[in-house]
């Protein structure tokens, strides 16, 4: 652990680091000062060394000197502060744009100009937070799909949210910024060298706000174009093969162990792994109404979400497969043996609802 | 209790009070009000510390051990309304119950019948805050500032006993200050002009204008979280209009006041000790009166500085770190004072004198880090880290708190008519001042490396500092028993003391009443010169 701020990689973290540590040293110069004086008095008018009273008590010289020293140290450090503020709130003349838009517990990534977005989710599992895995060395400071930017680049975020205030941080950056629910925020940062930087959620969001990191891994310009080119491919693509799976059909087995593994990653944060939820806070799927009702307003609730409680829309997030089997899954798991199963036209049959 | 009740048991015969449970229940006195406000709050401080300790147990090692993160915000939510509502305001009201009448030359407070109320219906409101955690869904998990829409679509069902139970304190606060206010300003003996307030006195009449400025503004903000929660509308919604920055707005325009509210009466109890035991002066008494008159101006100016990384236009977070640096001025002025009194005095380092030097100290650091935290640019890298949970319990705990106690120290003799233990109270001192510093210190390392605050977990870089932090925490938590066995000792045990125990002391509860002092502080109205 570093002790101290560290000056990061862009040209604004540093000089927030300059900033930050000309405070500093001011602040300790007058500590220093302040306290001397007061040590010097605690050692030598004390009464035990027969110290007598002084009957001094009000000099109007020394108090203005008092007052305008410390306004004329504020005035210096103003300036530098107002300078370095003024740079960090002008996000103009970006050369690309990402919007940033947090939920709970996630972070979404949309490259503006480009056919591609995904989610980052947090991938250290439970079993480590829990103590019965060994943790990485990133624990909780890793995601499944890292934001990757370029370096030298000049890059807008624009900021928001699908629930509560998050707050988007990345320290080596020196960029946090609240994504507000229905608003929309800007910050901008250039990096200047490549590498992974990490970051976590800054804001009170919930039960899971420890648990929503920030990777971004910056890349050489050439590196960063193929990348997004892949990424572009392999998002169409991905976006193509969810057409052929309308006609597809899955098998229990199948459904139920895919469904599985969504539910643990996707759903058990807040239903619990056993589908009991918690009381009061996330409802339970076992034996609950909608779980085992009627389909389509099971799908519903699961692809829009619950407008205005924590159950928020999976329908972008998750794949037709992933929703099929998510939703066949809690059907038919603790027993909830409804043995309905959910295929992917059925999910898309519902969204085509909603439209 | 029982140990007062017999401590004031011989000047009830005169009165006809009634005896027993129902003497403190039906109580006027401004006395016994002070001593149950007194009692209240160091019962709400170890409540709510035991909550601190369920936080820092949790946060001993990486991982997730003892609780689940919900019950975690749980506990620091209410481990936090209860610190700054429960704990710290209770015992400056407790002071000026007692304190007040008998610096100005009273018999008692102005409204005595609504004092009686006043700290009456702050049990149920703790009462309730704290049965809540027990309600299915458990009780508030958004933080002490709870932001919406935190606080109002994704909150639990106790939400309402939340709303409730800061009603109910804000109400509370507001009939102390008119209390105050009204005592201080109708029942000063002759010849205590203005002027002559001792600074305690001076402090408490301006937190109680702030008080009465702000308790409103929270009382709307929680209803309005509460009619959108439960009612359909929409102030912080934007899918209906709202804003939930808006929220922020109005809660820091409370809120930062409130935070002064917490540091203004300190300020008046170090102006009385640093004197007494300086035998000296206090240097620059009117500074000192405007410097708290200015600090609690400026404080309604800057309540967006806590709002920098909401994303305000450039303009306005230029306006809100000048004005914040600002404070820093009157600030730094009473610490002046405050140096310039001990210089060439003749000092003796007594309990309260300990706790009071360190109050400056501490203080001072708490200001410093303020300051930084003032920087706006280099703020959003502070903001909503352990930085800020470092400084604000350099002021709270050292500030606030240790001025509390040394309040505690210095009138004790007064109270009870009996010395404390010196020794046990220079013990509670130096145990109080070490792990006070091993606990909070390192937290501004946890939040410059980047660590948020209200995390049930973190990464494993923070792992050693954490449990250095969680071992200073309770050391700190265990220290404060000595405190009670102090008190407990000196109510039963101690030695009778003199009207005036303290050499340097100056004042009309020293100089114009017997300890203890009477039941009824001033039955005729002393002279002042
Ligand atoms: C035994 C002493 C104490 C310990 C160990 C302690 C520890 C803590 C910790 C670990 C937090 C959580 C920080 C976070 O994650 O944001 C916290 C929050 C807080 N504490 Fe303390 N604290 C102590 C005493 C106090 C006192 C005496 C006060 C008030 C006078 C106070 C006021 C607060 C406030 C206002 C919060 C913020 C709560 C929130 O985030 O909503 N604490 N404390
Ligand atoms: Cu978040």
């Amino acid at each position: 652990m570093s002790f101290n701020l560290r000056p990061g990689v862009t040209a604004i973290s540093e000089q927030v680091y300059d900033l930050h540590m000309t405070i500093f040293y001011i602040c300790c110069v007058i500590g220093i000062l302040v306290f001397s004086a007061m040590f010097w008095a605690i050692f030598h008018h004390r009464k035990s060394k027969g110290a007598v009273p002084a009957q001094f008590h009000e000099s109007t010289k020394v108090e203005i000197i008092w007052t305008i020293i410390p306004f004329l140290i504020l005035i210096g450090m103003a300036i530098p502060a107002t300078k370095t503020l003024l740079a960090m709130e002008d996000p103009s003349d970006a050369d690309l744009t990402i919007q940033v838009t947090g939920s709970q517990w996630k972070w979404h990534y949309k490259y503006f100009e480009h056919d591609l977005e995904f989610y980052s989710v947090l991938a250290s599992d439970m079993e480590q937070v829990k103590g019965k895995l060994k943790k990485r060395d990133n624990y909780l400071l890793e995601v499944d799909h890292p934001l990757v930017l370029p370096v030298g680049k000049k890059v807008r975020f624009l900021m928001t949210s699908e629930d509560v205030i998050h707050s988007w941080w990345v320290p080596d950056f020196a960029v946090k910024k609240d994504a507000n629910p229905g608003f929309i925020n800007e910050a901008w940062t250039r990096i200047d060298k490549p590498g992974i930087y990490r970051g976590q959620c800054a804001e009170l969001c919930g039960k899971d706000h420890g648990f929503m990191p920030i990777v971004v891994i910056a890349k050489p310009e050439d590196e960063y174009a193929s990348w997004l080119a892949e990424q572009e491919a392999a998002y169409l693509a991905k976006q193509a093969a969810e057409q052929e799976l309308v006609a597809m059909t899955m098998d229990q087995a199948e459904l139920m162990e895919l469904g599985e593994k969504v539910y643990l990653k996707s759903c058990a944060a807040c239903h619990q792994p056993n589908g009991e939820g918690l009381p009061g806070v996330f409802p339970a799927l076992k034996d609950s109404p909608i779980a085992t009702g009627a389909v389509s307003q099971h799908i519903d609730v699961v692809v829009n979400g619950v407008p205005g409680t924590a159950m928020q829309a999976f329908g972008k997030q998750l794949g037709l497969k992933e929703l099929a089997a998510v939703i066949s899954y809690e059907r038919n798991a603790w027993g909830n043996d409804t043995g309905d199963l959910v295929q992917a036209k059925d999910v898309v049959a519902v969204q085509n609802a909603a439209q | 209790m029982s140990t007062m009740s017999e401590l004031h048991a011989e000047h009830e015969e005169h009165h006809h009070a009634p005896r027993g449970l129902m003497r403190w229940v039906l109580t006027t006195n401004h006395k016994d009000i002070g001593s149950m406000y007194l009692w209240f709050s160091f019962t709400m401080f170890i409540v709510g510390g035991a909550m601190a300790m369920v936080i820092r147990a949790e946060l001993f090692q990486p991982g997730l051990q003892l609780v689940d993160p919900n019950f975690f915000n749980q506990m620091t939510t209410v481990h936090g309304l209860i610190m700054v509502f429960g704990a710290v305001m209770p015992a400056f009201t407790g002071l000026a119950n007692w304190l007040i009448p008998m610096m100005i030359g009273a018999p008692d407070m102005a409204l005595p019948r609504m004092n009686n109320w006043s700290f009456w219906i702050l049990p149920f409101a703790f009462s309730m805050l704290l049965a809540s955690l027990f309600m299915e869904g458990g009780g508030p998990n958004f933080g002490w500032t709870f932001y919406a829409p935190l606080s109002t679509k994704y909150s639990p069902d106790s939400t309402a006993l939340f709303v409730f139970a800061i009603h109910i304190m804000g109400i509370s606060s507001i009939m102390g200050a008119i209390n105050v206010i009204v005592t201080i300003m109708n029942l000063r003996a002759p010849g205590m002009t203005y002027m002559k307030l001792p600074l305690f006195v001076w402090t408490w009449f301006i937190t109680a204008f702030l008080l009465i400025a702000v308790m409103p503004v929270l009382a709307g903000a929680v209803t309005m979280v509460l009619t959108d929660k439960y009612f359909g509308t929409s102030f912080f919604d934007a899918a209906g209009g709202g804003d939930p920055v808006l929220f922020q707005h109005i809660f820091w325009f409370f809120g930062h006041p409130e935070v002064y509210i917490m540091i203004l009466p300190s300020f008046g109890i170090i102006s009385a000790i640093i004197p007494a035991f300086s035998r000296k002066k206090l240097f620059g008494y009117s500074s000192m009166v405007y410097a708290t008159a200015s600090i609690a101006g400026l404080s309604f100016l800057v309540w967006a500085h806590h709002m920098f990384t909401t994303g305000m236009p450039v303009q306005a977070e230029l306006f809100f770190m000048y004005c914040t640096m600002l404070i820093s001025v009157p600030t730094g002025v009473k610490v002046f004072n405050w140096v310039a009194t001990m210089w060439r005095g003749s000092i003796t380092f007594e309990t309260p004198m300990l706790f009071a030097i360190a109050f400056i100290v501490l203080f001072t650091i708490g200001g410093f880090s303020g300051l930084m935290l003032a920087i706006t640019p280099v703020d959003f890298q502070y903001h909503d880290t352990y930085f800020v949970v470092a400084h604000f319990h350099y002021v709270l705990v050292t500030g606030a708190v240790f001025s509390i106690m040394a309040a505690a120290y210095y009138w004790l003799p007064k109270w009870t008519g009996k010395m404390y233990d010196e020794g046990l109270g220079r013990l509670h001192f130096w145990c109080s001042l070490i792990s006070v510093n091993v606990l909070f210190f390192p937290m501004h390392f946890l939040g410059l490396s980047g660590m948020p605050r209200r995390i049930p977990d973190y990464a494993l870089q923070f792992a050693d500092v954490n449990a250095i932090v969680s071992i200073g925490g309770f050391a700190f938590g265990l220290s404060q028993f000595i405190f009670l066995y102090m008190v407990i000792k000196c109510i039963r045990s101690g030695e009778p003391a003199p009207a005036k125990p303290w050499e340097g002391s100056e004042g009309l509860e020293w100089d114009a009443l017997p300890s203890p002092a009477p039941y009824h502080s001033f039955s005729t109205p002393p002279e002042v010169k």
